[in-house]
């Protein structure tokens, strides 16, 4: 298992590098990329906030529930904070399981989680100038399950 | 007692601030700490049952503090 936020640019192939092992027969590699629009408004970057010792616990947590929960080998989790711009990856998300069904259904729990639960937030800028706190989720407490 | 408060995001704009050290009552829960946040000008906007970590973990408003307890607000979250 291997979960960090980050200031550096992510290598989404270096996460699969962290999760690659000889009984696995295959890897779902997730990215999540800064896109050029968001509600019909032109996007020039996100900066994205974390806080950051409990956001890299929650993944841990998250992680470690998403592997008991599908019969995968490992997960990796690469989150990046600080400014972006439009085509750098804020997200890198790696399942190697022994087969790809239960690789993709990992993966999307971890994402769809991370995106509910860790305090990550967003900050989008405009081609206008303007500049925005992204509307969230409000987090689900894993704590009352 | 002493409680560091932290801010992020939108919730730090509205303080003005991303730390507090606050003074509170022995035996005080979260939720005194966010009336006392919540009094300070531009802060109301912070809504009045708040999402919390106490010590990097979800908790309720009902959760009595420690002296040294790091309380986190947490606006709604946009990870991903």
């Amino acid at each position: 298992m291997f979960c960090r936020v980050t200031s550096d640019p992510i290598d989404p192939q270096g996460a699969a590098q962290h999760v690659r092992s000889d009984a696995d027969g295959a890897i779902v590699l997730f990215s999540g990329v800064v896109r050029n629009h968001d509600d019909g408004r032109a996007v020039v970057g996100i900066r994205y906030e974390a806080y950051e010792e409990m956001a890299t616990e929650a993944l841990e947590k998250i992680c470690r529930e998403v592997a008991d929960q599908f019969p995968i080998g490992d997960i990796a989790v690469v989150h990046r904070v600080g400014p972006l711009s439009v085509g750098d990856v804020s997200v890198a998300i790696a399942v190697a399981a022994p087969h790809r069904d239960a690789a993709y259904k990992a993966s999307r729990e971890v994402i769809e989680r991370l995106k509910r639960e860790v305090p990550i937030w967003k900050r989008e800028r405009y081609a206008d100038g303007d500049e925005e706190w992204l509307d969230g989720t409000i987090p689900t407490d894993p704590s009352r399950n | 007692m002493r409680v560091r408060s932290l801010f992020f995001a939108s919730y730090r704009d509205l303080v003005g601030a991303e730390e507090l050290e606050l003074d509170l009552a022995e035996g005080a829960t979260v939720r005194q700490l966010v009336d006392q946040v919540r009094s300070r000008p531009g802060a109301d906007a912070i809504p009045e049952t708040p999402v919390v970590a106490v010590n990097r973990e979800y908790a309720s408003v009902e959760t009595p503090l420690r002296e040294g307890d790091e309380v986190a607000f947490i606006p709604p979250v946009a990870g991903g």
